[in-house]
């Protein structure tokens, strides 16, 4: 997958510079963050066309959950594909974010190769 | 000689003649049958030579495939190192990635609350912990002090930790400078992990000079235990945590003395 357009949406700057480093693998990657799921909806509104979401759950002012559900009621975003990474590591978080319309849900601490994985399944589609 | 033993002789000779030819023509029969068979011999010890022939050639082909065979399992074994390689690679690689973006944050600021802040989210999102607090050495008193934690509701009175330099497991990290792990097997909920005996701490050292510690408590649910690489990733974090706090601790100290020197020498101004 080349020139790919990312939403990063994270409200850590360690784990937002951390999942864009592993996004750079992807060729000519543009990658666009977000601190929270109000920044994504205003970034998703920009002029950049959004490939694919990496959202966080826990987050100030929108939380991950909330933006996924927005995003899926969207019309003109809801194909976007969007990747959950949390700490959340419990079953039936899992459940509730992939219900949402998540297409896939990745736990923390995250490996990269695995989220590589991940990225390129769903963007090969 | 009369007549009639001329006959009697020419019949005798003719007679001869007759068993002659006919001895001949059992020679001839004698010697047709021997050439064939002398041929089927011929021929049959002309294959017996191309059965050896072909005796030898499977033998050898059969030594071949024996060593292609055997060449082709080590290479099989090869590969599967080389899987193996690639997907250790792999790990160093993420861990490697982990490390600078790590390191990047941590010496990205010198405001000591921001430096916290980062170590918190190192620790929650690189290593996995849950609960966990971060202590420092107070070198007045000797005595390690809470100064950040998460997970209150998994061990209480986790942000008010103080303990002696030398007391306990984390008193001995601090003095010793050597990290502690148990067995991640316990879970923070059995009972085993305590206050004072979390499930790590590894020292916050500058060199020889150890300047606190960070203790976990309990991992995410999603972690089960600490896996190899960790220990090393975590002590390399906390290397780099340790000069973070510290510089960023010294740089507000001389930010404040600054303050005090500048208000002094802006005091003095105005006075004379």
């Amino acid at each position: 997958m080349e020139n790919a357009n990312f939403l990063v949406v994270e409200d850590s700057p360690t784990m937002r510079q951390l999942i864009s480093f592993s996004l750079k693998r992807f060729k000519n990657a543009k990658i666009i963050e977000a601190v929270d799921g109000v920044d994504a909806l205003k970034k998703l509104s920009g002029p950049d066309k959004i490939d694919l979401i990496l959202t966080d759950i826990n987050m100030p002012v929108m939380d991950g959950l909330k933006l996924v559900s927005l995003v899926r009621q969207n019309a003109q975003l809801k194909n976007i594909p969007i990747i959950i990474i949390t700490t959340e590591g419990a079953e039936e978080d899992r459940e509730r974010g992939l219900a949402l319309g998540a297409n896939a849900y990745i736990s923390k601490p995250i490996q990269s190769s695995h989220l590589i994985k991940t990225i390129s399944e769903l963007l090969a589609v | 000689m009369t007549e009639e033993s001329k006959a009697e002789k020419f019949l005798e000779l003719f007679n001869k003649g007759k068993e002659f030819t006919e001895e001949l023509l059992r020679e001839n029969q004698r010697l047709r049958y021997r050439l064939a068979s002398a041929e089927t011999e011929q021929k049959a010890g002309g294959s017996s030579e191309e059965v050896q022939k072909l005796r030898d050639q499977i033998t050898h082909l059969t030594e071949e495939n024996k060593r292609i065979h055997e060449r082709f399992s080590a290479i099989e074994e090869e590969n599967k190192d080389f899987a193996n390689r690639y997907i250790e690679i792999e790990e160093q690689n993420n861990n490697l990635a982990n490390l600078y973006v790590a390191s990047y944050q941590l010496h990205s600021t010198l405001d000591f609350r921001e430096v916290i802040q980062i170590v918190q989210e190192i620790v929650i999102n690189l290593i996995g912990a849950e609960a966990f607090a971060i202590l420092l050495l107070d070198e007045k008193t000797n005595e390690l002090k809470t100064i950040a934690s998460e997970g209150e509701d998994v061990m209480p009175n986790i942000d008010q930790i103080s303990i002696r330099l030398g007391d306990g497991v984390m008193g001995q990290v601090a003095r010793t400078g050597e990290s502690y792990y148990i067995n991640q097997d316990i879970d923070a909920d059995s009972g085993s992990i305590t206050i004072d005996k979390p499930l790590a701490a590894v020292p916050l050292k500058i060199k020889e000079h150890v300047i606190g510690l960070i203790a976990i408590y309990k991992l995410l649910q999603q972690k089960d235990s600490f896996s190899a690489v960790d220990y090393e990733l975590f002590s390399l974090l906390a290397a780099h945590a340790a000069t973070a706090i510290f510089s960023s601790k010294l740089y507000s100290q001389s930010e404040r003395k600054l303050n005090t020197i500048q208000s002094f020498l802006d005091l003095l101004t105005t006075t004379s």
